[in-house]
């Protein structure tokens, strides 16, 4: 239960920092949503890195099927990775996760460190 | 103790955001580059976008109404012309906002600013050719006429408006991927877009390095030999037989001319890193309403440029109560620069006259602060380059500027050279000029007279002008500030110690070749000189004659002519050089001697239909072939000279060979005991080229499309190949009239038909929008490949509920 809120909160938290906040505001919305509900950092780690994935590719992936993937298309066979959108849309997820996941595991301590 | 997990944990997370938002190499910054609210997805719109809008902007009078078509071309419909400069820079902004950036920055030599230090020599050179100089002087004089300044600066707020809007993760990917910010824009820049211009065809199109290396080993006639002024075969744009007017300047040469222009044999070992391509050129012509099926004159034009994403025009439709006009732009600047209006239809060509000349400097020292002029030491003028660079400490850069010019190469920059020369580079675009007037006034005219007035004061690049009217005039001009020169001046490095070798002034505007309503029924122009040998005037330069050769042959076959024989006719594959060139080479080749794959190849193109076909063979063969006979007569001697001397094109060896087919010379391989003869070097260039068409034809890549990969690149070149296209079903070549090379070609195909309904055809091989994310980016490419056109709408203001209006953006002024 915990882990679902922290999920859904970090992705909440992520998405509104993306409106105000330059690109890394989702390590600040993780860092926060793992102080506001407190698990121990693997969790916290996870529930960061799987809001990002989810809130990341989500969003690509919406906007590459409005875009007919003519971009993404472009911009996988730039970065190497053929013209694989779908591999460019999981990969941006995963770079958004793993901040959220170290950011959220480092908000996970700084809770348990107040503590003891 | 957890203090420690959170500083590691900490610690890691801080350098994930610190590495993932940095540039590494050319990868860009990856957290801010993926991500979909900040990062390219930002860029990849939607295919439905929808465009229309109402905007507020500070700045206007009154109101402006964009109608869109389905093109995504838009029409603007504006109450005065400041309101309406305003909004075509809005629009070029907003369409085009990193091509102006990048291509304006790389002309005022600032492209380190982005590239880093490896585009500190190309930066260098811009600013020592004088392209700044050229912009600040050309800004000066727009600046003095009260209505350029208006325009100009409406122009210049208006893509500031739209700059001033752009929240980060609306910026053009090119930005993200590279990782910088668009810069405001200003007066100088749009000056600075004119002088790139004026660079891409007025320099380098004279050859005066080379020529001078070249004079070191071959003497004066040989030298005409292999660079004639006036080729035989040419069709010159003024009609032969036209009277010119006595020469309103006789210049006199120098009484030390033979000894220390002509007669020095001094190279000149230092070369431009950044030349424009030679085939910067194009078509145009006019056919009158005496051999139209109308009756109303037909004017066509195809411009000649390097091909590219997003491309170099932007079609629009710009209206006001007191002016309409269509055509295409280039963003950066005001105006539609090749179009129609209600009464007249223009283009251009460029002229490729030789208005650049350099001058050989002796200074005093190594500070350049003083050189030897007229018996004396004369100061100079330092100017200080400041040449910012990223990632890099700022290079400074001392040019000293002559009474010629700037002094392009010395000591300290040889260019692609080797060698050391001091050399000042007198050049027309450093001269005041108000380009921009010449446009403003075409986009008005309505009639000849004012077409005439309107280009009279276009000084640089000098273009062919062509013109029609619906009352019936056909037109052309070359017109430009061209140097009246004595017989020989410029071809080589002059002499910079004596000012009697400067240029003595310019040949009057009234004597510039033109010609106005021919018995003949039609104009035409294709960068083939303008005037045969009765001109009274001496004009070197850079001239392609077969194109020339092949429209006028065609033009002057043709009556009832229709705007669909002119589509033809732009899309005409025919190879009038090989015409006269196959037979010589059939003549001369002995088949005993031959390969079993020559001998194949041989059969082939003996039954070629001459045509440039996508799908031909024996084009790809001919070409090969004759490239290959080209270098064994000429690399031998010109190699001599030094640093690479361009070789005689091909019509000029074509003649070469006609005229003088076995005693030609040159035939004869220098560095090899035998005398090589015609037949030698023609057998054995087809069994050599052979080996190389036996390998493409493995691969499928026999067919001339096939064989040069027709592509158009990104502007950002090679570094993004995904944003180019590639394997482009188009044949030609640059000296057919379908003059598609490899990435160079017919950038802009217009044919416009001037009955009392305008009837208008064009194509450009791009997109309005210069966004890679979008659906307008290439979706012209694959018409302009297939020979297709599109109707030109020149819409009126009570079509605003047409359905061809897709969308409508409105402007308003802002509240104060």
């Amino acid at each position: 239960m915990k882990f679902f809120a922290a999920l859904i909160i970090t992705i909440l938290l992520a998405f509104i920092s993306g409106l105000f906040l330059p690109w890394w505001g989702i390590a600040i919305a993780a860092m926060l949503a793992a102080i506001v509900v407190r698990q121990k950092a693997g969790f916290a780690f996870l529930s960061g890195f799987f809001a990002l994935l989810l809130l990341w590719s989500g969003l690509s992936y919406w906007i590459d099927s409005e875009n007919e993937s003519i971009l993404s298309v472009r911009i996988a066979e730039l970065l190497g990775i053929g013209d694989n959108s779908f591999l460019l849309i999981l990969i941006t997820g995963v770079v958004g996760g793993l901040v959220a996941g170290f950011a959220a595991m480092t908000g996970s301590y700084l809770r348990t460190k107040q503590r003891s | 103790m957890r203090i420690i997990p959170f500083i590691i944990s900490a610690v890691v997370t801080l350098i994930l955001i610190i590495a993932l938002g940095r540039k590494w190499g050319s990868i860009p910054p990856m957290g801010k580059f993926l991500s979909p609210q900040h990062g390219f997805w930002q860029n990849a719109e939607p295919v439905n976008r929808d465009y229309s809008g109402d905007l507020q902007i500070p700045g206007l009078k009154g109101s402006v109404n964009v109608y869109f078509d389905e093109r995504l071309v838009p029409h603007v419909f504006a109450e005065n012309d400041e309101d309406l400069y305003f909004v075509q820079g809005y629009l070029h902004a907003k369409f085009r906002l990193f091509q102006m950036d990048l291509q304006t920055r790389a002309a005022e030599g600032r492209a380190s600013e982005i590239a880093g230090p490896r585009a500190v020599n190309y930066d260098r050179e811009q600013r020592r050719l004088g392209m700044k100089f050229a912009a600040e002087n050309a800004l000066a004089e727009i600046e003095k006429d009260s209505l350029s300044n208006a325009v100009l600066t409406s122009y210049s707020n208006g893509v500031n408006a739209y700059i001033r809007s752009l929240r980060d993760s609306e910026l053009p990917v090119e930005y993200k991927l590279l990782d910088f910010r668009p810069e405001e824009w200003s007066k100088l820049r749009t000056a600075l877009l004119m002088k790139m211009m004026a660079k891409m065809l007025s320099s380098g199109v004279e050859d005066d390095l080379t020529a001078t290396n070249a004079h070191k080993i071959f003497s004066e006639q040989e030298l005409q030999m292999i660079y004639p002024q006036v080729n035989d075969s040419l069709a010159p744009i003024i009609p032969k037989g036209t009277v010119f007017a006595s020469p309103g300047i006789v210049p006199i040469k120098p009484a030390s001319a033979d000894s220390f222009y002509f007669g020095r044999k001094e190279s000149a070992n230092v070369a431009e890193i950044s030349r424009p391509d030679k085939s910067n050129g194009s078509n145009n012509w006019v056919v009158a309403g005496s051999r139209t099926l109308s009756g109303y004159p037909i004017l066509a034009n195809d411009p000649h440029l390097e091909l590219s994403f997003p491309s170099i025009w932007y079609e629009m439709q710009l209206s006001t109560p007191s002016t309409n006009a269509y055509g295409v732009t280039l963003p950066g600047t005001p105006f539609i620069i090749i179009g129609f209006n209600d009464s007249i239809a223009w283009g251009v060509t460029n002229a490729g006259r030789d208005v650049k000349d350099f001058y050989s400097i002796r200074f005093r020292d190594e500070s350049k602060q003083e050189y030897w002029l007229n018996e004396k030491w004369e100061p100079s003028r330092i100017r200080i380059e400041e040449i910012k660079v990223r990632g890099s400490a700022t290079v400074y850069d001392t040019v000293a500027y002559t009474v010629f010019g700037p002094v392009m190469f010395d000591q300290s920059y040889t260019g692609s050279g080797t060698g050391h020369a001091n050399l000042a580079v007198r050049w027309v675009a450093h001269d005041p000029s108000n380009e921009p007037m010449t446009f403003y006034r075409l986009n008005r005219a309505g009639n000849y007279n004012e077409y005439a007035e309107a280009i009279r004061t276009f000084d640089c690049p000098g273009q062919n002008f062509v013109f029609a009217s619906k009352s019936g005039d056909i037109a052309i001009w070359q017109q430009g500030k061209f140097p009246a020169r004595w017989e020989g001046q410029g071809l080589y490095v002059m002499p910079g110690e004596d000012t009697s070798y400067s240029w003595q002034g310019f040949i009057p505007q009234t004597e510039n070749p033109h010609s106005i309503n021919p018995e003949r029924g039609f104009l035409q122009s294709a960068n083939q000189r303008a005037v045969d040998a009765d001109y009274p005037y001496f004009i070197p330069g850079g001239y392609i004659s077969p194109r020339g050769i092949a429209i006028d042959r065609f033009l002057s076959g043709m009556s009832s002519v229709t705007p669909d024989d002119m589509k033809k006719l732009q899309l005409n594959y025919f190879n009038v050089t090989a015409q006269a060139a196959l037979p010589l080479l059939l003549k001369y080749v002995d088949p005993e001697k031959l390969t079993q794959d020559a001998t194949k190849y041989l059969n082939i193109v003996k039954s070629w239909n001459l045509g440039a076909d996508p799908a031909s063979k024996g084009q790809t063969i001919y070409q090969c072939w004759f490239d290959s006979l080209e270098a064994a007569i000429w690399m031998d001697d010109i190699q001599q000279s030094g640093s690479a001397a361009t070789f005689p094109d091909e019509q000029t060896t074509l003649e070469l060979l006609l005229k003088d087919s076995t005693s030609l010379k040159f035939i004869d391989n220098i560095n090899t005991i035998e005398i090589e003869t015609l037949n030698d070097l023609v057998t054995s260039t087809l069994n050599k080229v052979s080996n190389l068409l036996l390998e493409k034809e493995r691969e499928g890549k026999l067919e001339w499309a096939r064989f040069k990969n027709p592509r158009i690149y990104h502007l950002l070149k090679e570094a993004v190949m995904p944003f180019g296209r590639q394997g482009l079903n188009v044949g030609g070549s640059g000296n057919i009239i379908n003059a598609m090379k490899e990435s160079h070609g017919p950038s802009w195909r217009m044919i416009v038909h001037l009955g009392p309904q305008t009837e208008a055809l064009g194509v450009f091989p791009g997109g309005q929008s210069g966004n890679p994310g979008s659906p307008y980016y290439d979706n012209f490419v694959d018409s302009w490949a297939t020979g297709n056109y599109f109707n030109l709408w020149m819409m009126k203001k009570s079509d605003a509920t047409d359905k061809k209006v897709k969308w409508t953006l409105k402007f308003a002024p802002a509240a104060a």
